[in-house]
C-alpha cells in the first residue's frame, strides 16, 4: 500500500468511527473471561433499541485492571464499568448519554488509572486488535512509511541509539548498539527474531501486547529489519498463548495483504518475510542462543557466547533478537522522536516499562509506568496495597532469575541500576507481591524447583547444581538444615552463578542469594536447633 | 523406532495435515517442531509410529526426533484422558496456593501431574504459567481458563465439571 492510500484508509476509518455517538469497548484480553457473551449481549441490546447507527460495540485488548474484570469502557465519556456480566447489557445501553450505571462504575480518579503513563499500552484497550484499519486510524504504520521512505537505515539506528532505549526482555542491553552491530556484521543474509517466549512465571506483558496491539509489534519489526538489513524474520511465541498467536496470525495476514510485509513494502525497495514459530514449553528458550536452536527445529540448547547472535545467529547468519515490548517501542520513537522518548524515565533507564502486577495485591493487572517510579508507588498506589489487612513482606521482580525486595526498600525506583543494586533485576516485567503469610524459604525453593526442572542439562553446574541447591533448601523447609548446609548453600550459589553456561544457570541462584541477604533469619529459624538431635525434627 | 512403516496412514486426513506442514517447509529438517505441533494437534499425542514417519520424511535421525519430542514440555508421548485438568504452577498461582489443588487432586483422583486415571476419564497436568496471573489461582479445565476462585470454590467447580462419573 502506498503512503497516500494508507492515509486515505486511516481517514475513512476515523470518519466512520466519528460517526457513532457512543463507543462501547469490551476488553477481550485473556484476563476478562466471558467477554464474547458480553459483546453479543451489548450488540443485542443496541439492535433492539434501533441504535445500531449511533452506538458501536468493539472488542479491544487488555485494559489493565484484570482484578475487576470483565471491563467495559464507554467513549467518548471515558466511563469504565467493572465486573460486567451479559445481563448488565440492557442497563449499560440504556444509560448511554445519561447518568452512568452507578453499581458498575469505576472511579476515573482511581490511582490505578491516574498514576500510570501509557505509551506502549496507549492503544491497548482502545482499538480492535483484529481490525487493521483501527490501527491505521490511530496513526499506525506511519512510522514504517516514514522510516522506509524518508530515512536511511543508518539514520534509523542513530535515532534509536539517541533515544537510549534498552532491551525490555530483562538484560537492558542498549537497543541501538545491538542494531548497529547486526547492521555492521558481514554477510549477505541476515535475520530478525522477535522473542515472544515469555517464560517467566508471573509475567504476561508480552502476551497482553500481542493480544492488544499485534500490529505495533509488527511495525517495530519491519523498521528494525529495514535498519539492520534483514529480509526474513521469525516471531517465536509460546504455544501456551493461543489467543496471542491467533491475533498475531491475523495481523500478519492483513499486513501482507496491505503490502506492509512481503515485497517492496510501502512502495520502497525493501522486502521482509515474517513467520511465526511456536515454542513448545521450555523456559531455556528465552535465552537467545537456545531460542535460535529451537527456531532451527532442534532441542533448545544454548551455546557459549561470543560469538553473539548479532554476528553469528540463526543458520550462522547475523541475527537481531529483540523482545516484544522493545519492538513495540520502536514505532513511537520513530514517530515522536528520541527526545520525546527520553523525556520519560531516568538518565540511564529511559522511557516507560510495562509490568504484570500480581500476587497479594488488590489491583492485579497490567500496568505501564515511567522508569524511576518507586516500587511503593506501584504496589500501594497503583496496586491498591495488600488486601485482607495483611502486611506486605516483599516484592519479587525478575521471576526465577530475579530477587525479592523487602518491604523496607519500597523506595527503590524501578530502573535497571537500582533493581540491580538491591540484588534483583528488572527482568521482563513480572512483579509479584508477597505478603507476610508466604515463607521466603518455600518461595525460593519453588523458584529453584522451576530452574531445576527447566535446566536443559547441557552444562554440569546448572544441571547438577540446581538439584543440589533444591535439595539443600528442602532441608531448611523441613527444619533439618545444619550450619554446614547453610555454608554449602552459599558456596553452591556462587559456583552455579559463576560457572553455568547460560543465563538460566547463571541467574538461577539469584532468588536464593537475595533471600539470604534480606530474609536470612528465616533460614536460621529453619535450622536444627542446638538442642535437637538429627532424629528429633518435626 | 522403525525407519519405514506400512502406509496405513497414507489416506488418513490427519496424516495429510501433518504432511502439509512439512510440505510448507519443503521437508526441511528445521520444520521438525512445527510438524510435531501439527501431529499432536491432530492425533492428541505423539506415538512412535508417527514420530518414525516424521523422521523419515524430514530426513532427521529418529533419535533426534525423539530427543526434541521429549525435550519440550508441550509434547505428549502418551494419550491424554477424555478430560484434562491443568493446574497452573506459575509464581502468582503458587503464592495463592495452587499446590493445595494438586494435593487435593492426588487425594481425590490418585493422580500426580502427568498421570491419567485408569478409566481414562481424567488427566492431570501442571502448566507453567498461562499468563493469566492477575486471575490467580488459575486452573484450566479442557482448555477453559478459570481463575479468581478460592480453594473450596475451585474444588467444587472441578467436581461439577467432571460430574459424578469422574470420581
Amino acid at each position: 500500500m502506498r503512503v497516500d492510500d494508507m492515509r486515505q484508509r486511516a481517514e475513512e476509518r476515523r470518519r466512520y468511527l466519528d460517526g457513532f455517538a457512543h463507543h462501547l469497548l469490551v476488553c477481550a484480553g485473556l484476563g476478562c473471561q466471558g467477554n464474547e457473551e458480553i459483546v453479543a449481549a451489548l450488540n443485542r441490546a443496541v439492535n433492539e433499541r434501533g441504535l445500531a447507527d449511533r452506538v458501536l460495540v468493539r472488542r479491544t485488548g487488555c485494559m489493565g485492571l484484570c482484578a475487576l474484570g470483565p471491563l467495559v469502557r464507554v467513549e467518548p465519556n471515558t466511563i469504565v464499568y467493572q465486573g460486567v456480566r451479559p445481563g448488565d447489557a440492557d442497563e449499560i445501553v440504556t444509560a448511554l448519554g445519561r447518568k452512568p450505571v452507578t453499581r458498575l462504575l469505576l472511579s476515573p480518579d482511581l490511582p490505578f488509572f491516574t498514576r500510570q503513563h501509557k505509551r506502549v499500552l496507549a492503544l491497548c484497550g482502545r482499538i480492535d486488535p483484529d481490525h487493521f484499519d483501527d490501527y491505521l486510524a490511530a496513526g499506525g504504520y506511519t512510522a514504517v512509511s516514514t522510516a522506509l521512505t524518508a530515512m536511511r537505515p543508518a539514520g534509523v539506528i542513530r535515532l534509536i541509539d539517541d533515544s537510549g532505549l534498552r532491551g525490555r526482555g530483562g538484560a537492558g542491553y542498549p537497543t541501538g548498539l545491538k542494531w548497529a552491530t547486526v547492521a555492521k556484521a558481514a554477510g549477505a543474509r541476515k535475520y530478525l527474531i522477535c522473542n515472544a517466549d515469555e517464560g517467566d512465571p508471573g509475567a504476561f506483558m508480552d502476551r497482553a501486547i500481542l493480544e492488544g496491539t499485534p500490529h505495533a509489534v509488527l511495525e517495530g519489526m519491519i523498521i528494525a529489519a529495514y535498519a539492520v538489513g534483514a529480509n526474513s524474520g521469525y516471531i517465536y511465541v509460546r504455544a501456551e498463548y493461543p489467543l496471542a498467536v491467533q491475533r498475531l496470525q491475523r495481523a500478519m495476514r492483513e499486513a501482507e495483504h496491505n503490502n506492509l510485509l512481503g515485497h517492496a513494502i510501502c512502495g520502497s525497495g525493501f522486502d521482509l518475510k515474517l513467520e511465526i514459530r511456536l515454542g513448545a514449553g521450555a523456559f531455556v528458550c528465552g535465552e537467545e542462543t537456545a531460542l535460535i536452536a529451537s527456531v532451527e527445529g532442534g532441542r533448545g540448547l544454548p551455546r557459549p557466547r561470543p560469538p553473539y547472535p548479532a554476528e553469528r545467529g540463526l543458520h550462522g547468519c547475523p541475527t537481531l533478537i529483540n523482545n516484544v515490548e522493545t519492538y513495540a517501542n520502536i514505532p513511537l520513537i520513530v514517530t515522536r522522536g528520541a527526545d520525546w522518548f527520553a523525556a520519560a524515565g531516568t538518565e540511564r533507564s529511559r522511557g516507560t516499562k510495562v509490568f504484570a502486577l500480581s500476587g497479594k495485591v488488590r489491583h492485579t493487572g497490567l500496568i505501564e509506568v515511567d522508569m524511576g517510579t518507586t516500587l511503593g508507588e506501584i504496589v500501594n498506589d497503583i496496586g491498591g496495597g495488600v488486601p485482607d489487612g495483611r502486611a506486605l513482606k516483599a516484592v519479587q521482580t525478575g521471576g526465577p532469575s530475579g530477587g525479592c525486595i523487602p518491604a523496607d526498600r519500597l523506595d527503590t525506583p524501578v530502573t535497571y541500576e537500582d533493581l540491580g543494586a538491591v540484588g534483583s533485576i528488572m527482568g521482563s516485567g513480572g512483579m509479584i507481591v508477597i505478603d507476610e503469610t508466604t515463607c521466603m524459604v518455600d518461595m525460593v525453593r519453588y523458584f529453584m524447583q522451576f530452574c531445576m526442572e527447566e535446566s536443559c542439562g547441557k552444562c554440569a553446574p546448572c544441571r547438577v547444581g540446581t538439584v543440589q541447591i533444591h535439595r539443600l533448601l528442602g532441608k531448611f523447609c523441613e527444619h533439618r538444615a545444619t550450619p554446614a548446609d547453610l555454608e554449602s548453600l552459599e558456596t553452591l550459589c556462587d559456583l552455579v552463578r559463576e560457572t553455568s553456561l547460560c543465563g538460566l544457570g547463571q541467574s538461577a541462584p539469584n532468588p536464593v542469594r537475595s533471600a539470604l541477604r534480606f530474609f536470612r533469619q528465616e533460614f536460621l529459624d529453619r535450622m536444627v536447633q542446638p538442642a535437637d538431635t538429627p532424629e528429633h525434627n518435626s | 523406532m522403525p525407519r519405514s512403516l506400512p502406509d496405513h496412514r497414507t489416506d488418513d486426513r490427519r496424516w495429510n495435515a501433518v504432511d502439509r506442514t512439512m510440505q510448507r517447509h519443503d521437508y526441511r529438517p528445521e520444520a521438525l517442531i512445527e510438524t510435531l505441533h501439527t501431529a499432536q494437534e491432530r492425533y492428541g499425542f505423539l506415538d512412535p509410529q508417527t514420530l518414525g514417519r516424521i523422521a523419515d520424511r524430514l530426513g532427521v535421525a529418529p533419535s533426534k526426533v525423539l530427543g526434541v519430542a521429549t525435550f519440550y514440555n508441550h509434547f505428549r508421548l502418551q494419550p491424554a484422558g477424555e478430560h484434562t485438568l491443568a493446574v497452573c504452577t506459575g509464581t502468582a498461582c503458587h503464592v495463592k496456593g495452587n499446590d493445595r489443588i494438586l494435593a487435593w487432586a492426588r487425594e481425590q483422583f490418585g493422580l500426580s501431574p502427568g498421570e491419567t486415571t485408569p478409566d481414562n476419564r481424567l488427566s492431570l497436568v501442571e502448566v507453567r504459567c498461562v499468563g493469566a496471573c492477575a486471575l490467580a489461582p488459575v486452573i484450566v479445565t479442557d482448555g477453559e481458563i478459570r481463575g479468581k476462585k478460592s480453594f473450596a470454590e475451585s474444588t467444587a467447580m472441578i467436581g461439577e465439571w467432571l460430574g459424578d462419573a469422574g470420581r
